[in-house]
């Protein structure tokens, strides 16, 4: 089992309620703009408390409110892709890519930093700052420092929303290539119907209230 | 221009007291600006108006509510003495005291701009990269800070150079001890003929205050270029 998510999450004055099992692949969470779908990715990372509820992830519980385990974000071994990239400015490209790799210890990490970096083809900005970046650049590398952390799964929310067609397209690529060459759950937010229909092995749907 | 050496003395002093002043300041300045801008509490509008207060008091209340406070038999003075054998009053420790409480709105002021204005949303990403909150501090919310802490230092410097008021009626005009660059230009204003001193220290004052803010707008710049981090 992938994910194991039943939970409860308060989003300003209203609830998000949200369960899902998913076995295996790409769990994709469908729903309109502001339906809670970051929310609830926010939560698996564990930036956001539930209510109630249960997180486990590969068959590691990450939360679980009766038995008041709450693992801090630092150690749920998420690789979150935000929506912007979230690059620190005042790093290189290098030492972005390399933030989370050298907190991790050798055995957690999933593989080599050249390696990632040839696989996402960002091997030419490594000395650049990212605010020089374009999206579609920055993103990747954003993609890279995620699974350079040494994950045990990865979030996306909308990683595509920043780029044009032919960006996207690519980033798409990488996707699937990280579900099939690492064996990764990923758990993947977006309201764009294509997306979602190449990308889910499971789709949770989250709508808005009535 | 040629100073005498009791005038370079009286920069030396100048410069030793508003150094001290300035490093004293600065954690206290700091962990205020961080309450200030990512707490919320009761009496927070209270806190905020306290430290500004240094700001809009006459600085000769400043000075007075200072000799009262840690004057040799003030409640904070005499305990200071008796723990630490730390005398303020007539002492230059006490004129760098005064200069620090001058400062301190500034600094505050500047550096909780600063932390203001660091993205939050990148702490967040460095905790999900596996950081602990105090790794976080250090490696991402400090250096996105730290143009504005340092504009907050190079203010405070400049306020602490030409701080007069709380400092003489705190300390007095002491030769050799609390006598800095303004309460030297004063001294000299004091008695007729002594103009030309007076022009001496007061270009001495000018300069120094003026390298202050070339050394501050530089470094805000070099590090604005390098990081696309946040002055004020």
């Amino acid at each position: 089992m992938s994910f194991d998510v039943d939970i409860e999450v308060r989003r300003g004055d209203r609830t998000i309620s949200c369960a899902f099992k998913s076995p295996r692949g790409i769990t994709v969470l469908f729903g309109p703009s502001g339906a809670g779908k970051t929310s609830v990715l926010e939560a698996l990372a564990g930036i956001v408390k539930p209510e109630r509820g249960h997180i486990a992830v590969a068959g590691r519980t990450l939360f679980d409110a009766d038995q008041g385990i709450d693992l801090a974000p630092e150690k749920r071994g998420c690789g979150y892709v935000f929506q912007d990239s979230r690059l620190f400015p005042h790093r290189s490209v290098r030492a972005n890519l390399l933030y989370g790799w050298r907190l991790q210890p050798a055995e957690r990490r999933l593989i080599a930093p050249e390696l990632a970096i040839g696989f996402l083809g960002i091997g030419h900005l490594l000395d650049r700052m990212p605010r020089s970046l374009s999206g579609g650049e920055a993103q990747r590398v954003a993609i890279g420092r995620a699974l350079l952390s040494g994950p045990q799964f990865i979030l996306m929310d909308e990683p595509l929303a920043s780029l044009d067609a032919s960006r996207r397209a690519e980033i798409l690529t990488l996707i699937e290539r990280i579900r099939d060459e690492l064996g990764l759950p990923i758990a993947y937010v977006s309201h764009e119907r294509g997306e979602v229909d190449r990308l889910a092995d499971t789709i949770v749907p989250i709508g808005l209230p009535d | 221009m040629i100073l005498s050496e009791v005038e370079w003395q009286i920069v030396a002093l100048s410069l030793k007291v508003s150094a001290v002043a300035i490093f004293g300041a600065l954690p206290i300045s700091f962990v205020l600006a961080w309450v200030l801008a990512r707490k919320h509490f009761a009496g927070k509008v209270l806190l905020d108006a306290l430290v500004h207060l240094p700001l809009v008091v006459p600085p000769v209340v400043t000075g007075w509510l200072l000799l009262i406070v840690f004057g040799n038999n003030g409640p904070a003075g005499r305990w200071l003495e008796q723990t630490f054998g730390l005398q303020f009053m007539f002492r230059w420790t006490g004129a760098a005291l005064a200069a620090a409480i001058m400062a301190l709105p500034l600094m505050v002021r500047a550096m909780r701009l600063s932390i203001e204005a660091v993205d939050r949303k990148l702490e967040i990403a460095a905790r999900t990269l596996g950081a602990g909150p105090w790794r976080t501090f250090f490696e991402i919310t400090l250096p996105l800070a730290f143009p504005g802490v340092l504009a907050g230092m190079v203010l405070g410097f400049a306020r602490s150079i030409g701080e007069f008021g709380a400092t003489i009626t705190f300390v007095s005009n002491i030769p050799g001890e609390t006598r800095t660059l303004p309460l030297a230009i004063y001294a000299a204003l004091q008695m007729p003929g002594n103009e030309a001193d007076a022009t001496r220290l007061a270009v001495v004052s000018v300069v120094l205050s003026l390298l202050a803010l070339i050394v501050s707008e530089t470094l805000a710049r070099r590090s604005m270029r390098e990081r696309g981090g946040h002055v004020l």
